[in-house]
């Protein structure tokens, strides 16, 4: 019978409930959907660091990351590539580069880009070039010649498909190594400082401009599931010959994204607070108006010897009807919200260079994370029911005959 | 016979600022397990508080209220409620149903604090309620009753859990003369069945004459003490 009152009780006022009710939902749809989209945000810049020539794991020559000239190449990549064949496990995939900073120049511009030497069939499988060529065609294993440039560089430069594009770098002996590339395609990527930054040789066009041999920059390596990085690294460093190699999973690689999710996280706690403050006073002035409504009522349950704990007990009742059809109308509409951008994402080109500078997509899709759904309805039905307590307590305190004498 | 009540020289003085009002002055009066009385008095001389006092709703300022034998004047507010809801049966002048509840729910109300299990609860609601003439209103809301049948319906809630005692104040003041007296037959039907100890207010010469005992209150204190059988 409590909960058959407290049912009805929050319709002895259908208006106000409804006004309530409509308060929890936009505070648990904004808290869901707009925490959706900030996981949708940190998702993307984590896929976009790990898709640009990142992958989960890498292996450099020591000293590489620090200062990433030609001498700290790996030397001996038959070690390397045997202790991949050994440690990775099923489904992962990986592939060699060769990476240096070089200058781009054509008869109209020049400058500082990276050059990629790359196995375009491995490299395929791994990072975002292999299906980022929008114009012109992928680079084939035996092209020694072949160059495929960003959309953004190609703009930069004023060049287009077909035309000649020379690299200059520093080769193994000290000595300008140059070479001249014919542009065979172009590509699109999400960031367009990526299209700006990079350009993709064969590896061997790549080691053969810096004298190179077959030595390599680095091994990057692509797992089913990015949570088994850790321990695919331990046992990498464990088979590769000690102080020789550093091995390095995507956290260490991309250190800022690192930093920005762990940001994010806290981000979203923030906001469910806030919305959670702003909502909680609507809760509690909505319990209070109703508990003042009824004082002579609270003062009947207290003459008929209804104990005060009782009585926090039914105004709690009532509040957690409330929150839950608030809760459960909210989620609805945030995950339907959620489900209608699935497809298409906002769109944010317009802002794009902002945005890119902090590693962020053009597009940004929602990405549902279970524990921010517990979270956020967590969020209001404790805090919700905590701050009810104040009305449910002052109900309790009125004295039978000053409640009933309350005209 | 015992007595169900015994007040011996109760005061109570309300504080409105700086102004005192005594509502009572030293109020003595001994009640008898299965007495049908009305404490009768003008509006401001004392007799809702003497119920709110014997009913353990209020405090007296001094002077010593048994109830059973229970002095309830050094209760705790908790000993007070259980006290209330195991021994005395409230029925107010405004009715005071709870509106969200049917007529049978209200009854069966005050039977779900005292723990009773719910078929009994039901079952001794609809006797109740049959008892007072209510049986095809079981399923209705306060809104949906007329005054008499509200009162009624408070009346069954006060007796059905059989308290020791029912304190009913002004108990006919909402209701028209025809109804009024219905309600009075009815509840001095339930004190002779039931042996009842019925305590109500009322300014009502009709009240009056139907109970068994008049007290007459007035400036607070008992002017006048007649037993009317």
């Amino acid at each position: 019978m409590y909960l058959q009152m407290g049912w009805r009780n929050i319709w002895r006022n259908p208006r106000r409930t409804i006004v309530i009710m409509t308060a929890v939902i936009i505070g648990v749809w904004a808290m869901i959907f707009l925490g959706a989209l900030m996981r949708g945000i940190s998702e993307q810049m984590v896929r976009n660091g790990i898709t640009t020539l990142t992958g989960h794991i890498q292996v450099h020559h020591t000293g590489f990351r620090k200062d990433p000239v030609i001498e700290n190449s790996i030397d001996k990549p038959e070690v390397v590539e045997a202790a991949l064949s050994k440690i990775l496990p099923q489904g992962a995939r990986w592939t060699t580069r060769v990476r240096v900073d070089a200058i781009a120049s054509n008869a109209r511009h020049s400058g500082g880009i990276t050059l990629v030497g790359i196995d375009p069939g491995r490299e395929a499988g791994i990072s975002f070039i292999g299906q980022a060529v929008t114009e012109g065609v992928y680079l084939k294993a035996d092209d020694k010649y072949g160059i495929i440039v960003g959309k953004a560089l190609a703009d930069k430069f004023e060049t287009k498909l077909g035309r000649k594009l020379v690299l200059m770098s520093q080769d193994t002996k000290g000595d300008i190594a140059s070479r001249a590339f014919r542009i065979t395609g172009i590509f699109r990527a999400e960031m367009e400082t990526t299209e700006k930054q990079f350009v993709f040789v064969t590896i061997a066009a790549a080691q053969k401009m810096l004298k190179l041999g077959n030595e390599i920059s680095e091994a990057s390596i692509l797992l089913t599931d990015y949570k088994g990085a850790d321990r695919v690294a331990d046992d990498l460093k464990r088979v590769l010959p000690s102080g020789s190699y550093d091995v390095e999973t995507w956290r260490e690689l991309l250190p800022l994204v690192t930093a920005v999710l762990k940001m994010y996280d806290w981000f979203i706690y923030l906001w469910f607070l806030v919305i959670f403050i702003a909502m909680g006073f609507g809760i509690v002035n909505t319990i209070l108006m109703a508990v003042f409504e009824r004082i002579r009522e609270f003062g009947l349950f207290k003459a008929l010897g209804m104990k005060p704990w009782w009585i926090v007990r039914e105004v709690l009742t009532e509040s957690f009807f409330l929150l839950i059809l608030g809760m459960v109308a909210g989620n609805a509409l945030g995950f339907l919200s959620i489900f209608a951008l699935a497809g298409t994402g906002i769109d944010l080109s317009a802002l794009s260079e902002g945005m890119e500078f902090a590693g962020m997509s053009r597009v940004i899709y929602p990405v549902i994370f279970i524990k921010d759904i517990v979270t956020a309805n967590l969020v209001v039905l404790i805090l919700g029911l905590v701050v009810s307590a104040y009305p449910a307590v002052k109900a309790a305190r009125f004295t039978p005959v000053k409640a009933m004498a309350h005209t | 016979m015992m007595n169900i009540v015994e007040c011996r020289d109760v005061k109570k003085i309300y504080r409105q600022g700086k102004v005192e009002v005594h509502a009572l002055r030293g109020v003595n009066l001994s009640i008898q397990k299965g007495g049908f009385v009305a404490l009768a008095g003008p509006s401001g001389s004392g007799k809702t508080t003497m119920l709110n006092i014997i009913g353990g709703l209020d405090y007296a300022n001094s002077g010593s209220i048994t109830l059973d034998g229970n002095v309830i004047n050094e209760m705790s507010q908790s000993k007070l409620a259980s006290l209330r809801l195991q021994n005395i049966g409230f029925v107010f002048q405004a009715y005071n149903l709870i509106p969200v509840l049917s007529a049978l729910e209200n009854v069966e109300f005050v039977m779900l604090l005292q723990g009773v299990p719910a078929a009994e609860r039901r079952e001794r609601a609809t006797a109740i309620l049959e008892d007072v003439g209510l049986k095809d209103a079981c399923s209705r809301r306060p809104a949906e009753l007329s005054g008499g049948q509200q009162q009624r319906v408070a009346v069954a809630r006060a007796i059905v859990s059989n308290p020791l005692i029912v304190l009913a104040d002004e108990p006919t003041a909402n209701l028209d003369s025809k109804t009024g007296e219905g309600l009075m037959e009815m509840m001095r039907e339930m004190n002779e069945k039931k042996n009842v100890t019925f305590i109500f207010s009322t300014h009502d010469q009709m009240v009056m004459d139907y109970a068994r005992r008049l007290v007459h209150i007035r400036d607070g204190l008992v002017a006048d003490d007649q037993n009317q059988e």
